[in-house]
């Protein structure tokens, strides 16, 4: 099954969406900055990466674009969780490398209909 | 209603939350006080952020709607659009407050919004000078009625990279109707030989007709995350004309058109009109238990430490399998380690509960902020060791009884600028609130530069309230001891005292409570120092065991000032039938342990036995025992919750030979002592 990268500062957040994507089948990584993030997808192949954009320490922009300059995730699909409210923030953030978004809130149904869309 | 049950993560939620909250509070007290660090200002937003996004996400609507107009201010300030002054900071610090109560409310499944969050955040939405796309109506969905649509496709070479890929643009297109394709191209600027193609860049376009009713904004939804990766052009099949015409490329971004926005769902109003009635009005079961976070290295050094354990087992077994007289020595370094190993483990355990006190200091430059701007005093705040832990139960409830002498430092003890200056001081009064650790306790201090304790009016209000007799002559340790007394002092009556005496026997009882002592110092137009000194843990109690008859009581280490032995000749008999003795130039009563506890067979004579001095608050008295037999930690076990509360017993315990011992409850016994002497 296909492992996934779970990037986001709330802890709430990630519970609910790795709690989620587990139920599914799915293997999912936990991390709480982007920093971690990078730490966790240089230790291991992820095959999609979920990514906060308000992150402390390192924010998800920056995270995706260090990720995008690693050759071992070069074409691997990265989304951003992202808000409606900032739309500028998507456009950083495809600009930075992500793949695409999914706008928060999102429930359940929703991620997994996201994931299943880029994971096939 | 969701298959996965969002409300296991309502906990979690409410945590972060709450610590978001302090954050922001922090940050906007730092700001206030002219900090320029553009960091606290990105804390504030990314915990608005936070909140907003996570009670949007839980379903708490009223949280979500009144932390997204916060939010919309919030980013002005952040995008350095508005300044900040205090104006701002207030009504941001006023939203800080409204949102705890809505958290709280949220997580006692109360009713969250009321006139005050309403009226707050329609403040709030007056001072956000841009439109505020949360709340306006979504753009009508532009629903297509063509037979199909014609797709002209094509992929900007790094298309790959991005993660995206047109196979899955097929499927999805797959789904909304019939797809053929009509023509597949290479792009211009292709490499003319297939050695100079990079498998990671993508060349191809297509032509596609996609037959069905699927609607334009259903394909744009396809192609949404596409926006600069591709060159796409749209026209409805039936017509094959110009007026749906699209080029999704960089020079034309998708968040700039509207007749796009249906595509995605705008946040807040849409989780609010998704919410059925009744699951709104379902009360959300009250967050049970409690949890801790714990720091990771924490953890870590447990797990080390039980390794540690391990090996020391596996070692001891090995020897235990043929022993032999000759490995004793080896035995005996065995069980010294076994002894190390589990200390250090029952300290990293010990270690799990212990949490900064910055938890409970972070509270105070807010309260500080609010009291100088009621009672127009000018005070500067230092806070010092606020790394110092303390165990979770004692930090939970020492935080009110720190408030209490915090606000009556300002309240009563430093004076008001026009006085200060009067008396040749600064006129911005100093408060300092210091945790430490000294032994096995940690100390707090709170301590102001302000008037000092009152001697007069402190001794003329205990006169007043029978608490001490005229004539009598107190040292300045007895008069402020006065203040803790119950009954000192009312809140309406130290109003005309400039003393201190609010509610001061409440914070004695509460540290009390805690095994913990509280007692001040002043010096008149000085100030004053209010020291707390609390146990490191509540768990364990370091405990001299002493003998009583047949039974073994524990007395606290902390409690014990000295014991000796004493001749019949140094007890006085007073009226009453107590018994005092003389010890550093002071009359001390004795009680007989064996009589409180009502102990058969003890010792007697009072030339056999040892005197245990004991203090608490300021006072002794000299405890009669049979014998010590040690020193020994004990691990605290509750008698209440297996019995009842026993005067002058804080707990029990199990001893090394698996006997249980009482443990004295120092507090107690003196009180008891003093009732017994005015009998």
């Amino acid at each position: 099954m296909a492992k996934i990268l779970a990037v986001d500062d709330s802890a709430s957040m990630r519970g609910m969406v790795a709690f989620t994507l587990r139920g599914a089948g799915y293997e999912v990584f936990e991390a709480e900055n982007g920093e971690l993030g990078l730490d966790a997808a240089r230790g291991a192949a992820y095959d999609l990466v979920l990514a906060d954009v308000n992150m402390p320490v390192m924010d998800g922009i920056s995270m995706v674009r260090q990720l995008r300059a690693m050759d071992t995730y070069k074409g691997v699909p990265i989304l951003m969780l992202t808000t409606e409210s900032h739309t500028e923030k998507k456009m950083e953030g495809k600009a930075a490398g992500a793949t695409g978004w999914l706008v928060k809130p999102f429930d359940p149904e929703q991620l997994l209909a996201t994931v299943k869309r880029v994971l096939g | 209603m969701s298959a996965v049950d969002l409300t296991q993560f309502h906990k979690t939620f409410f945590e972060e939350s709450q610590e978001g909250l302090d954050a922001m509070e922090s940050a906007l007290l730092a700001l206030d006080s002219g900090s320029t660090d553009t960091e606290l200002v990105h804390t504030i937003f990314r915990s608005a952020h936070s909140i907003k996004g996570g009670a949007a996400t839980f379903g708490f609507v009223d949280v979500a709607a009144f932390t997204h107009v916060a939010e919309s201010l919030l980013e002005e300030v952040r995008s350095g659009r508005r300044p900040v002054e205090p104006p701002l900071v207030d009504v941001l610090l006023r939203s800080v407050d409204c949102l705890r109560v809505m958290l709280r409310r949220s997580s006692a499944g109360q009713p969250v919004a009321d006139a005050e969050s309403e009226e707050l955040r329609a403040e709030l939405a007056s001072l956000v000078s841009g439109q505020d796309e949360g709340v306006q109506p979504p753009p009508a969905e532009s629903v297509s009625t063509s037979a199909g649509w014609r797709i002209d496709f094509a992929a900007l070479p790094h298309l790959l990279q991005t993660g995206n890929d047109p196979l899955r643009l097929f499927r999805e297109l797959q789904q909304l109707g019939q797809l053929d394709v009509i023509r597949a191209f290479i792009v211009d600027g292709a490499p003319a030989t297939l050695a100079e193609v990079d498998p990671t860049l993508c060349y191809l376009g297509w032509e596609l007709h996609l037959q069905g009713a699927a609607s334009r904004s259903d394909l744009d939804a396809v192609f949404d995350w596409l926006d600069g990766d591709c060159v796409l052009e749209i026209h409805p099949l039936s017509t094959g004309g110009s007026a749906e015409t699209e080029n999704v490329s960089s020079s034309s971004p998708v968040a700039t058109d509207p007749s796009r926005r249906d595509a995605s769902p705008p946040g807040i109003v849409k989780v609010a009109t998704d919410i059925p009635a009744a699951v709104r009005e379902t009360p959300i079961a009250p967050a049970e238990g409690s949890s801790i976070r714990v720091d990771i290295d924490k953890i870590d050094a447990l797990i080390n430490m039980m390794g540690e354990l391990v090996i020391t087992q596996s070692m001891l077994s090995e020897i235990g399998e043929n022993f032999q007289q000759s490995q004793l020595e080896v035995l005996r370094e065995g069980l010294v380690q076994l002894e190390r190993n589990t200390r250090e483990l029952q300290e990293s355990v010990m270690r799990i509960r212990m949490l900064p006190i910055a938890s409970i200091f972070n509270r105070f430059p807010r309260l500080v902020r609010d009291l100088e701007r009621k009672l127009g005093k000018q005070v500067k705040l230092e806070l010092q060791g606020e790394h110092t832990e303390l165990d979770k139960t004692v930090l939970e409830k020492i935080g009110d009884p720190l408030v209490h002498l915090v606000r009556n430092a300002i309240d009563h003890g430093l004076e008001s600028p026009s006085r200060r200056k009067a008396v040749g001081k600064s006129e911005t009064g100093t408060l300092k609130l210091n945790a430490y650790h000294e032994g096995s306790n940690i100390v707090v201090q709170i301590s102001d530069d302000g008037a000092g304790l009152n001697r007069d009016a402190i001794t003329a209000k205990a006169l007043q309230n029978g608490l001490i007799s005229s004539g009598q002559e107190l040292s300045d340790a007895e008069v402020a001891d006065l203040i803790f007394q119950p009954g000192f002092s009312t809140a309406a009556q130290a109003t005309d005292l400039s003393g201190r005496g609010v509610g001061m026997d409440v914070v004695r009882r509460n540290v009390r409570d805690l095994g913990g002592s509280v007692s001040v110092r002043s010096v008149s137009g000085k100030g004053s120092t209010f020291t707390i000194a609390l146990p490191l843990t509540l768990a364990i109690v370091d405990g001299l065991v002493t003998a009583v008859g047949g039974e073994r009581y524990i007395v606290p280490l902390i409690s014990i000032v000295e014991s000796l032995r004493l001749k019949a000749s140094d007890v006085r008999k007073v009226a009453g039938g107590g018994e005092v003795f003389h010890f550093r130039d002071a009359y001390l009563p004795i009680m007989r342990l064996h009589r409180s506890f009502a102990c058969h067979e003890a010792v007697m004579d009072i030339e056999r036995g040892i005197v245990v001095v004991v203090e608490e608050d300021g006072r002794r008295v000299g405890l009669l025992v049979d014998d010590l037999l040690g020193q020994q930690q004990a691990v605290v076990k509750s008698l209440e919750a297996h019995y009842r509360r026993v005067q002058g017993i804080s707990g029990a315990t199990i001893l090394s030979d698996g006997s249980v011992a009482l443990i004295v409850d120092v507090g107690g016994v003196v009180h008891m002592g003093r009732q017994s002497k005015a009998a």
